[in-house]
């Protein structure tokens, strides 16, 4: 579990992170929502410690991340798998490479058991066939499927995921949410997904932190979203005409 | 201000290169890097090292014997003059300002591009030390390599100069060769490789610098590249006035 407790953070005279609590249990899919600019990437990047709270404490299972000494933090970190918005795969190696590298760095098993682990990876994500390819010559949607794999290479106990669904169709958008979630609850992982894909909340939403100008405004699951009388909320999360006449006749049978 | 920033930019500069001459955390890895290191940074500059030295020590001999060798002169001047430059600021100093531009700008525009698209930010998620793994191959390997560069450029200089005897008829051979063995000290050699193995710091650190610390999309990317370019070719020059004073 990770628990925020009174999580400030200031860009000098500019306070983005106002004073947020929360907790994010294991073994479900924790949601953080917010429009651009709320703050959630900042938070999520002071969750996995790049950057670092002006106040307030990250407890990861009880450990206070920013108050470990920095061979704690990077002994920390690898128990954590993070999925970026862009990937971030690195470009000179090889899809295989990729998923590999954390082995590589981390493990302690013979070559034949990494990448043994690595394809293993690769096939629960469905890409085993795109092994021997580079970044650039697949699709984005595979991209994040790699991304994937590589987080999950070496069991972390945290997954962090930054608009996992960003820049792909609904389609895949569906793929890559059900593959995370799935993984977290076979894997009993801490998860935290920052989104603005309302797909995504309606859909693997167990646990959602909606964040208004860095406050947390609202906690609920994604049943009780469509319930919620919280009129910032309802603005972002049905935004047009249409969703908000589909969530009333929700509400009102 | 200026002087505020600069001194902030030292710090920063400082705090990357603790962080960055550490012992690597998998020894194999860092091998890995270093090896592809040698290749793009030093083999890959092997052509173009070549080509320049071999032109630049044709154009001196050339030069001399046409413009400064007089009747009263003895007729191995070109052939020392030659040596001179080749051994004492051509290969070290000027073809160090040259890969400067060439590897400098490689080295800062594959880790700001690197830094944009978050893989700096993966490889600390993981909890790798990004500096050590992508920065420390790099100056190592650069200052493996440039020392080589620089003997194959003042091999390749004195091939020119040859040239110009062998099928320009500018002047004799022998003459030539006189002049290049007259009253040498090879010390100069060791100098000439310890100068360019300070410079090879300079390169691989600045450029990482410049790279590793970019802030924002690809325009940033690009002025990093040009400002690792130009504070390099600036520390190079700057060091160039006292190195020689203490090396000879």
């Amino acid at each position: 579990m990770i628990e925020l407790i009174d999580v400030h953070k200031s860009f000098e005279e500019k306070e983005v992170l106002k004073g947020i609590s929360a907790q994010f249990k294991e073994g479900i899919t924790n949601l953080i929502i917010g429009q651009s600019g709320s703050g959630k990437t900042v938070l999520m990047r002071n969750i996995v410690g790049l950057l670092e709270p002006t106040s307030g404490k990250i407890l990861y299972d009880g450990r206070d991340f920013t108050a470990l000494p920095k061979k704690d933090k990077m002994l920390l970190r690898r128990e954590m798998g993070m999925i970026f918005q862009s990937a971030a795969l690195f470009d000179s190696l090889s899809v295989l490479e990729n998923v590999m590298f954390p082995l590589d760095m981390f493990s302690n098993d013979t070559y034949r058991d990494r990448k043994k682990r690595a394809e293993f990876c690769l096939d629960r994500v469905n890409l085993l066939e795109a092994e021997h390819k580079f970044p650039g010559e697949i699709s984005g949607g595979m991209q994040k499927r790699v991304a994937i794999a590589r987080a999950i290479a070496l069991n972390p106990k945290y997954l962090f995921c930054d608009e996992p669904n960003s820049g792909l169709d609904p389609k895949t958008s569906l793929v890559i949410d059900a593959l995370i979630h799935d993984i977290t609850s076979e894997y009993g992982m801490t998860t935290i997904i920052n989104t603005h894909d309302m797909n995504s909340v309606l859909g693997i939403g167990e646990n959602i932190i909606y964040i208004y100008e860095g406050q947390k405004e609202w906690e609920g699951n994604k049943f009780e979203v469509v319930k919620s009388t919280n009129e910032r909320l309802n603005n972002f999360v049905f935004a047009s005409d249409m969703l908000r006449q589909v969530k009333d006749s929700i509400v009102i049978k | 201000m200026i002087v505020f920033k600069w001194l902030i930019d030292v710090g920063r500069y400082m705090q990357l290169m603790g962080r960055t001459l550490s012992r690597p955390e998998r020894m194999i890895m860092f091998l890995k890097q270093y090896r592809a290191e040698l290749i793009q940074l030093g083999i890959n500059s092997i052509g173009i090292v070549l080509l320049i030295s071999f032109f630049i020590g044709a154009v001196i001999c050339i030069q001399i014997k046409l413009n400064i060798q007089s009747p009263w002169m003895p007729r191995f001047v070109t052939g020392y003059t030659t040596r001179e430059i080749m051994l004492l600021e051509f290969s070290s100093s000027i073809m160090c300002l040259i890969l400067a531009g060439k590897v400098g700008s490689n080295i800062a525009s594959e880790l700001g591009t690197m830094r944009v698209t978050q893989q700096i930010d993966a490889l600390e998620i993981m909890g790798v030390n990004s500096a050590c793994y992508l920065i420390l191959p790099k100056i190592v390997g650069l200052m493996t390599m440039i020392p080589i560069l620089v003997v194959f450029s003042i091999a390749s200089g004195i091939l020119g100069a040859y040239c110009t005897a062998w099928f320009g008829g500018i002047l004799q051979a022998e003459d030539l060769t006189y002049g290049l063995q007259y009253s040498f000290n090879s010390w100069f050699i060791w100098a000439s490789v310890i100068k360019s193995v300070v410079f090879a710091f300079i390169i691989a650190s600045v450029s990482s610098f410049f790279g590793y610390t970019v802030e924002g999309g690809s325009i940033e990317v690009g002025k990093a590249s040009t400002d690792a370019v130009v504070k390099s070719s600036i520390f190079i020059l700057f060091s160039d006035l006292f190195l020689p004073q203490i090396l000879t």
